[in-house]
């Protein structure tokens, strides 16, 4: 496995150096290139200052020299430094990571804790009123744009539903914790309610339609016979003998989707003000930010291609017949 | 013998031709009534063609979508203002209908540039095989693994400062960069086809008579990998329609005044909680829109291809 693992990295290599070109010669090539971040902004400088600036930032040089310096600084951990702030990108990122992280760890605990339990009873249950429902419903989940799902969270949640006890409204529209009040892990879940079901709704339309499906394929084959034959419980034919089976095409969608949770969750950090990588990113959009723009990429590309050597390594590890080559 | 094949014409309502007795139904009509069949994408069929036709015609709308009113901004739905008009005064049900048009093309235009390139690469990969095929896949795993939403706001933030954002808000250049991003499941699928069919016997007979690569593929394997093209186009559109108006939304996507569903969402959400439709209804079309293509998607998968089971079709 080891070696495979190796080579599957080697062979990432090309892949994140093409993305990272790609999205240097974008920001570079564009009208006003990098410097448009400065000249938008910072309308009273002299042109001795952006002079300067200039010089900083070493746009004198080449493209491709520029090119290959950037590579060099961020092979090396250096990111850079925030046009904006003034910060070094690396700082942003790592107080942002975290927070993405939770909200993203939080949604997928959710999804799978109620996709898992719909798909199995949607399966077993097929044609029954609650599988046609759940397969409505599913559709839907999968034709919402979740921006919209988001801002209709905050009028039903926000805007229309009081607290009975307080007259204050059921749910906060934004934001990690109430302003001024001290941490507690109920306000931090108060937080989390809308934000987390927003970004998991679709994933659970996706992954309980996925695990019906993949259930019903498994429940007629032969071994599942057999171990109703033998006398076994419904229960534990189901859940010991047909689930495994069934969910290991998931696990491998799952870690597959990871990166796409990243898209999800910028439009959820923009709609609840969550100040995550997501929200960091639209703000640096915004400004032009390209040291910010150029770093956000490259993590999630490298993101991608570790979740899909995930995939490929969890399919191999679950599946014993699968067996790779050297 | 006249007389008897007379009444079993009769008997049987279609007339009588061929040596067993029946014509073969054409293609067509088969598709077609097997989509029909699906009540959910028949429905969808319907009001996707109200959809189309009410941007083709959205010129009769009753206001200008441009037209800045400032004495009769953010007015209720009215007589008038069918649907109440924006910040800027202007007619929101106007704008609804110029939004559709702009949703729509920016769907179609990148499906059909996704479609253009995922052909021709699943074409080449499937047909000639081993480094080619080999080369393309690397080149098709090159692009999924690229951050796509991330990549388009930043093309979004190049475009809309630039000259190409002044026609029709970005439209175009919007529409291709979509394409360009999404064409590695169509590449996928015309592959897996021309895999399979480049062995069988037809192909080899017109191999046999000496036609060339080219017309092989196009006037031998291509029209097998119809149905399946035209599905995965199907359910292109509705990824595009989401993406762009999830870009517009952001503000990287189709640039104001030029109206589209996702850039009115934008413009409403600043006073959501005091005049909730103006939010509520672009995003309402977005959905009803999407859901419709995928269920057409859906309806399509089982009509032109019954040996695909599709959970849709299991659930009913």
């Amino acid at each position: 496995m080891l070696p495979y693992i190796c080579r599957r990295l080697l062979q990432a290599v090309p892949l994140l150096l093409l993305v990272s070109l790609a999205v240097f010669l974008l920001l570079h090539v564009a009208p006003g290139g990098p410097m448009a971040a400065y000249e938008r902004r910072m309308i009273g400088l002299s042109p001795q200052d952006l002079e300067r600036a200039r010089k900083q930032l070493g746009l004198d040089d080449p493209i491709h020299v520029q090119y290959v310096k950037w590579l060099a600084r961020v092979v090396r951990g250096d990111l850079g430094e925030s046009l904006m702030t003034r910060r070094p990108v690396r700082t942003e990122i790592l107080e942002r990571l975290p927070r993405t992280f939770y909200l993203m760890g939080t949604a997928f605990l959710v999804t799978l804790a109620l996709a898992i339990p719909i798909g199995l009873i949607a399966a077993v249950r097929q044609y029954s009123l609650f599988d046609h429902t759940v397969t409505t419903i599913a559709f839907m989940g999968q034709s919402i744009p979740i921006y919209w799902l988001g801002l209709i969270l905050i009028l039903i949640f926000y805007g229309t539903l009081t607290n009975p006890f307080t007259g204050r409204p059921l749910f906060p529209p934004g934001g990690m914790a109430t302003l001024g009040a001290e941490f507690s892990i109920l306000d931090r879940l108060w937080h989390l309610v809308l934000p987390v079901t927003m970004l998991s709704f679709s994933w659970i339309a996706w992954y309980s339609r996925y695990l019906r499906a993949s259930m019903l394929e498994v429940i007629h084959q032969d071994y599942v016979r057999t171990a109703r034959a033998k006398g076994l419980r419904e229960q534990v034919v189901i859940l010991r003998h047909a689930f495994p089976n069934a969910a290991i095409p998931l696990v491998t969608l799952m870690a597959l989707d990871l990166p796409l949770l990243f898209s999800g969750a910028l439009f959820t950090e923009v709609i609840f003000s969550w100040p995550g990588m997501g929200r960091l990113f639209y703000d640096a959009a915004e400004r032009r930010d390209y040291p910010l723009l150029m770093s956000i990429i490259m993590i999630t590309s490298v993101l991608i291609v570790l979740s899909n050597l995930l995939a490929d390594v969890l399919y191999a590890f679950l599946d014993p017949r699968i067996r790779y080559q050297r | 013998m006249a007389d008897t094949q007379t009444a079993l014409a009769q008997q049987l309502d279609r007339p009588l031709t061929g040596a067993r007795g029946y014509r073969a139904e054409p293609m067509w009509r088969l598709v077609l009534r097997r989509f029909l069949m699906h009540r959910l994408a028949a429905a969808s069929a319907v009001l996707l063609l109200l959809l189309s036709l009410a941007s083709i015609f959205a010129f009769l709308a009753p206001h200008d979508p441009a037209t800045i009113n400032a004495a009769e901004r953010l007015q209720p739905p009215s007589a008038t203002y069918w649907l109440g008009t924006d910040l800027l005064g202007r007619d929101v049900f106007s704008r609804l209908l110029y939004g559709g048009r702009i949703s729509l093309s920016v769907g179609l235009l990148s499906t059909a540039v996704a479609l253009l390139i995922g052909t021709t690469i699943g074409a080449l990969a499937g047909y000639f095989g081993g480094a080619i095929d080999n080369a393309l896949m690397r080149l098709v795993d090159v692009f999924l693994s690229f951050p796509s939403l991330f990549i388009l706001i930043v093309i979004g933030s190049v475009l809309r400062n630039s000259q190409l954002a002044q026609f029709r808000g970005g439209l175009l250049p919007l529409a291709v960069i979509i394409g360009l991003l999404s064409w590695m499941t169509v590449a996928r699928v015309v592959r897996a086809t021309f895999l399979s069919l480049r062995e069988v016997e037809f192909v080899e007979a017109a191999r046999a008579l000496g036609a060339s690569d080219l017309r092989i593929m196009l006037l031998h394997i291509l029209p097998g990998a119809v149905g399946p093209i035209i599905v995965q186009g199907t359910l292109q559109v509705a990824y595009s329609i989401l993406v762009e108006s999830g870009l517009s939304y952001l503000g990287f996507g189709i640039q104001p005044p030029t109206p589209s569903w996702g850039n009115m969402l934008n413009d409403a959400q600043r006073f959501m909680t005091r005049l909730p439709w103006l939010a509520v209804m672009p995003g309402a079309m977005i959905f009803l829109t999407v859901l419709a293509i995928n269920y057409v998607g859906d309806g399509l998968r089982d009509a032109l291809d019954p040996r695909s089971r599709s959970t849709m079709r299991q659930a009913r």
